[in-house]
This record gives C-alpha cells, sequence and structure tokens, in this order.
C-alpha cells in the first residue's frame, strides 16, 4: 500500500545526492522501519543487563515494544511486551524483575520467561472446548523472530530470514571485539545507567554526523577551546604539568584543526556499517596506563597485547542503529520514534579485570560527552534540528553527499577513503547505499 | 531525596551566636542569590559561590551516594565549570544562539544540620522553567547544600541536585547547572 503511495523509491537516492523527503516524509518514515527496523539485527542490550533469572529490560525495535528477558536457565528471550488475551502491555515499567513468570495485570493470565503459556485463571472451567490454551502457540506471548548474542551484546530481529548476526555484522564486529579484548578478562560489564536524550531530527541525520570528520572541529570548536584554555590554566599550576585526560578528549575538538581531519580515514562495510579509525588509539604513558599495560601483557602476551591496544578506531557505525566508541567502552543505541523524534539510549561499560583508573577514563568521556548535560553532542542536537528544518522546506531538494566523491578506493566490496581524504562523506553514501537496497524490499 | 531527615533548625537555632531566625534568613538570601545569578546568566559570580574545593553535582537517581567515580548528570569542580563558562559564552556556541532563558524558584528551606564552625547542611525545593525558542520545559526537585562559613558569606562545598525527572529521558539536553 504504502509502496503505491510512494512510486520509484529508488529515485530517491543518486550515488552523491537524496531526496530530502528521505528524511521528512512520515509514510517513508512508516515503511523504513517496516523494511529496516523490524527486520534487520538491532541491538537490544547487554546481557549484563539482566544478571539474575526473571530481569528483565523493555527496548524499543522499529516500532515493536519488546522485552529482553534472562530465564531460570540463563538463556535471554527477546519477546513482544503484549499479552496475547486482550493485548494488555505486559511489563509497564522501563525495567524490573518479572518474578519466577510474567503475570499480567488484567486478567492474570501467566507466561513462562520465554514466552509460553503457564496458566490461566480457572483454565479448564473456562477454556475446555474451545480453541484456546496451552495448546494454540497464540496463547502464548510472541517472540523476537531471531535473537543472537555476540560477546554479550543481544541483538533482536524481528524477520525469520536474513543474515545471521555474525554475517550481518561482518567487520563491525570489531567494535566488540575491541572492547573485550581490551578487557584483561576478555569481557565487558554494563555499568547500569542509562542517559536517554530525544532528538528533535530523523534518526539517520544522527547516524551520518557519526562518522562526519568534518564537523567536529566546526561544531565543537567553543567547547574544544574552552576545555584548551582550561587545561593550559591547570598545566601551568599544577607541578606535574598535566591536566588530566579528560580535558584533552575535549580540547582535541579544537587542537585537531579542520585540517587535519583528512588525515584519518573511514571504512565502509556492506549492510551500511561504517568504520572511522582516529585519535581515540592514542597511547599515554601515563602511570595508570602502564599498570594496565603490565596486566594486559601478563595476560595476554606481549604480542597480543600489542595487536589489542593498536586497533585504531574512533567510531564504529553499525547500520541502522547503534554506534559506539570502543576504546571508551560506550554506545549510543538510536530508537526512532517518529519521523522527526529519536531517541539515543547512552551506556557504558567496565572493562573486567582492569584497574579503576582505566574504568574513569571512560566514565569522564560519558559524563562530559554523553550525559543530558553534554558539553559536546548540545551543539550536534542543535545541528540535527536545523537540518531536519531546513529540510522541511521547499528551499530545495536534495541533500548532497559529494565530498572526495570518486576518490574513494573500493576493495572487494570495502570502501576505503583514499589518503588524505578522511573527511569524505563516503559514510554517508555508503549508509544511503543500504538504506536504498533494504528500502526495495 | 528519597528519605527527608528531621530539621535539626529547632534543636541548633539559638545554641549559636547569631540565632536559628538568622541563619534561616542568611541561608535563604544565599539561594535566592544563587537562583538569580543563574536566571541572569551570571556565570562567574555563580561559580564564585563554590569553595575552592566546592562540587556541583546531580546525580543520575536518587540512590547515589557519592558524586565520585560513578556516571553523574553533572559532577563538576570548578575547572570543569569554567570550561562549561567559556563554552556558552563562546560565539560559536552554536546551541547558545537562539533565545534560552530560565526562570528557577527555590523554596521549602530547611536547614538540617549546623555545624560547631557555624557550616551548614541545607535542603530546598526548586522549579525551574526554561524557554528555549518557542518551547517551555519545566524541570523540579530538590537541593542539598554543603555550605562552608566563611568571613565573606557562605561558599558551596557542594550542591547535590537531585532532579524529580532526573531517570526520565531528556527532550534535547541542559545547557548549564539547573
Amino acid at each position: 500500500m504504502l509502496q503505491e503511495q510512494i512510486p520509484d523509491l529508488a529515485k530517491y537516492v543518486e550515488p552523491d545526492r537524496v531526496r530530502r523527503e528521505v528524511y521528512t516524509d512520515p509514510d517513508i518514515f512508516e515503511l523504513e522501519m517496516q523494511r529496516i527496523h523490524e527486520r534487520v539485527w538491532i541491538y537490544c542490550g547487554h546481557e549484563t543487563q539482566i544478571p539474575k533469572a526473571g530481569d528483565y529490560y523493555t527496548v524499543q525495535l522499529g516500532r515493536q515494544p519488546m522485552l529482553m528477558v534472562r530465564a531460570s536457565d540463563g538463556k535471554i528471550h527477546v519477546l513482544y511486551n503484549r499479552c496475547p488475551h486482550r493485548g494488555n502491555m505486559m511489563c509497564g515499567d522501563r525495567k524490573g524483575n518479572a518474578g519466577d513468570f510474567f503475570r499480567c495485570s488484567y486478567h492474570a493470565w501467566t507466561f513462562q520467561h520465554d514466552g509460553r503459556l503457564r496458566s490461566i485463571p480457572m483454565m479448564e472451567s473456562g477454556y475446555a472446548g474451545t480453541r484456546f490454551g496451552k495448546d494454540n502457540p497464540d496463547c502464548s506471548m510472541k517472540r523476537a523472530a531471531r535473537v543472537e548474542n555476540y560477546r554479550g551484546f543481544v541483538f533482536a530481529s524481528l524477520a525469520s530470514d536474513g543474515p545471521s548476526l555474525q554475517e550481518f555484522l561482518g567487520a563491525s564486529k570489531v567494535a566488540f571485539d575491541d572492547m573485550c579484548d581490551r578487557a584483561p578478562e576478555g569481557e565487558v560489564e554494563i555499568v547500569p545507567n542509562c542517559f536517554r536524550v530525544i532528538q528533535h531530527s530523523n534518526w539517520k541525520i544522527f547516524l551520518e554526523n557519526q562518522l562526519d570528520a568534518l564537523h567536529p572541529s566546526v561544531t565543537h570548536q567553543s567547547t574544544g577551546r574552552a576545555a584548551h584554555e582550561v587545561e593550559k590554566m591547570i598545566a601551568a599550576k599544577a607541578k606535574k604539568g598535566e591536566a588530566p585526560l579528560s580535558y584533552h578528549m575535549l580540547s582535541a575538538f579544537a587542537t585537531v584543526t579542520i585540517d587535519k581531519w583528512d588525515a584519518f580515514q573511514t571504512l565502509n562495510y556492506p549492510y551500511g556499517h561504517c568504520i572511522l579509525t582516529g585519535y581515540m588509539g592514542l597511547r599515554p604513558q601515563d602511570p595508570d596506563t602502564l599498570a594496565y599495560d603490565k596486566i594486559m601483557i601478563a595476560k595476554y602476551g606481549q604480542k597480543r597485547f600489542e595487536e589489542i591496544v593498536n586497533v585504531n578506531i574512533h567510531h564504529v557505525l553499525i547500520y541502522p542503529g547503534l554506534s559506539v566508541q570502543s576504546p571508551l567502552q560506550q554506545l549510543r543505541a538510536v530508537r526512532p520514534l517518529s519521523v522527526d523524534r529519536t531517541l539515543t539510549e547512552i551506556w557504558h561499560f567496565r572493562l573486567k579485570g582492569a584497574p579503576e583508573a582505566i574504568y574513569r577514563r571512560s566514565l569522564a568521556y560519558y559524563n562530559l560527552v554523553n550525559s543530558p548535560s553534554t558539553l559536546v553532542n548540545a551543539d550536534d542536537l542543535e545541528n540535527f534540528w536545523k537540518c531536519h528544518q531546513g529540510l522541511s522546506s521547499n528551499g530545495g531538494d536534495w541533500v548532497t553527499f559529494g565530498r572526495h566523491l570518486g576518490r574513494d578506493i573500493d576493495k572487494n566490496g570495502v570502501v576505503e577513503t583514499a589518503p588524505n581524504c578522511g573527511t569524505s562523506e563516503a559514510p554517508m553514501r555508503n549508509q544511503m547505499k543500504a538504506w536504498a537496497e533494504y528500502m526495495r524490499g | 531525596m528519597a528519605k527527608v531527615k528531621k530539621s535539626a533548625v529547632a534543636a541548633k537555632a539559638g545554641s549559636g551566636k547569631g540565632n536559628g531566625r538568622d541563619v534561616q534568613y542568611d541561608v535563604e538570601q544565599f539561594l535566592y542569590r544563587q537562583a538569580e545569578l543563574l536566571d541572569s546568566k551570571q556565570w562567574q559570580p555563580w561559580i564564585d559561590l563554590f569553595a575552592d574545593d566546592g562540587v556541583y553535582w546531580m546525580p543520575p537517581e536518587p540512590s547515589y551516594k557519592t558524586w565520585d567515580g560513578q556516571p553523574a548528570i553533572f559532577a563538576e569542580d570548578k575547572n570543569l565549570m569554567t570550561v562549561r563558562m567559556k563554552r556558552v559564552l563562546h560565539p560559536d556556541a552554536w546551541s547558545q544562539r537562539p533565545l534560552w532563558e530560565t526562570n528557577h524558584v527555590v523554596s521549602n528551606v530547611v536547614v538540617e544540620k549546623v555545624l560547631p564552625n557555624g557550616d551548614l547542611h541545607v535542603r530546598s525545593r526548586f522549579h525551574m522553567m526554561e524557554l528555549r525558542r518557542d518551547d517551555v520545559r519545566h524541570f523540579a526537585g530538590a537541593y542539598r547544600h554543603e555550605l562552608q562559613k566563611t568571613s565573606n558569606g557562605y561558599r558551596i562545598k557542594l550542591q547535590r541536585v537531585d532532579m524529580t525527572n532526573a531517570q526520565a529521558a531528556y527532550d534535547y539536553v541542559l545547557q548549564v547547572w539547573v
């Protein structure tokens, strides 16, 4: 139906530009939810969010309200948050513990953690001779078609067909490998706090910004300069002559000037995933880092240790819903709410077995950059809103992605930006290529 | 805040040099001044209300006991406050360009504790209305101030801000301190 309303969707995407309606048309948004977010692998959460049997977390996949729940046997299930009886939402809280089973607040139907019907009040007398009861799968809570877990990170797909999670992730799984490998115990653990921030713009505008290497020194100049001034002030006063690393994370927005960003590189993969290599892979030589290095070398050996800490990643974008900063152990999950509203859920992790000081680095970034009082994202969100406003107008029909077009290097389907083309708009071109493929249906 | 402690002011009133009413009056004037400085965007005088080692803290939920080493919406010493101030004053702080105003009301001021040296623990309630472009938002919650008595009046050692809406999703972000 919707397809007929939106004829020739393919014409909306050209290799170097995209029609504005792709960002602003509510019908296209509905179709995106059907064909992308309710089909592909979407991040639900980390297994350590629900450590005990009965623990659950609600999560929105596309337009579908879901529950990620831990069963008594330790298995994680993803269910539609809905009672099959009269459609009542099963869990009204954002997170909690369901106890030994789910119990609907309306008529007390109960369900196992895997969604199977457990009991109905007076089931025999009430339902004998009807088609309703334990043998009818329609009387159980519906499950996500597929659930897979990669190194503790749980994904679900609401479609029974399509690539496996590992096939889908491809090279982008380095986001999780990089995070987990940096932990002496090879695992990460969630810090149980989720910052949730709503952007007043289409979900794709956020994703396109994540690997946009041209924007930081423009958008974030005010914070970069302010942090740099204070950083110098602290350094002048301090005996050791250095401000905490967190100041460096902020001042880099100003000290890494616009021309230097071309030195970075983006790698662009099938399904729209992209990696920005770059400066977060810094290796300071302070005592905290050296203490951590020692633990890591003892655990992994010198050779493997070097491999692990030399993974050079700033950002990994797992299209269409996850932005991961693995060297700082944080991620932002993208939940489109409507064509012009997008919720981001922001989490960070502890490296199991790493010293407290290493965690605190990640924490500083989480608080300063990713909290609702962010010193950085405030200006991004302002730009996103302005983008959405501009695209809603008749002032032009296209969004263009032409920077360094024609200079990208295609290596067997992986598009690498050429040397000194780090600000290439290749990641946006790559995301829209995947979008068009999904939307063809 | 989860638990409300019984007021110590009645017991302590009159036991110090001044009487309890003077303390109450001074504290209220101090809190009103702090609110006024925020609403009039006098950032440096606002920062100057803090002791040199003072901290402004907004926990993500009421159960948190310390700002140190945990997620925080704000956990800022004077250096970080200075970064924030310099940032919002920078001409290219894009999110600061549009019309943006706040209005704080502070009330329910209770002096919880008067220490022998004159330092105070004070709790109060606030309501902040914010205007940004054409949008109005409301934030409300509890302040808890640990105040140091100095020859120049009170200085803030720790200001804890428990937002009633701390755990709700933030529709857009917070620009400066609440």
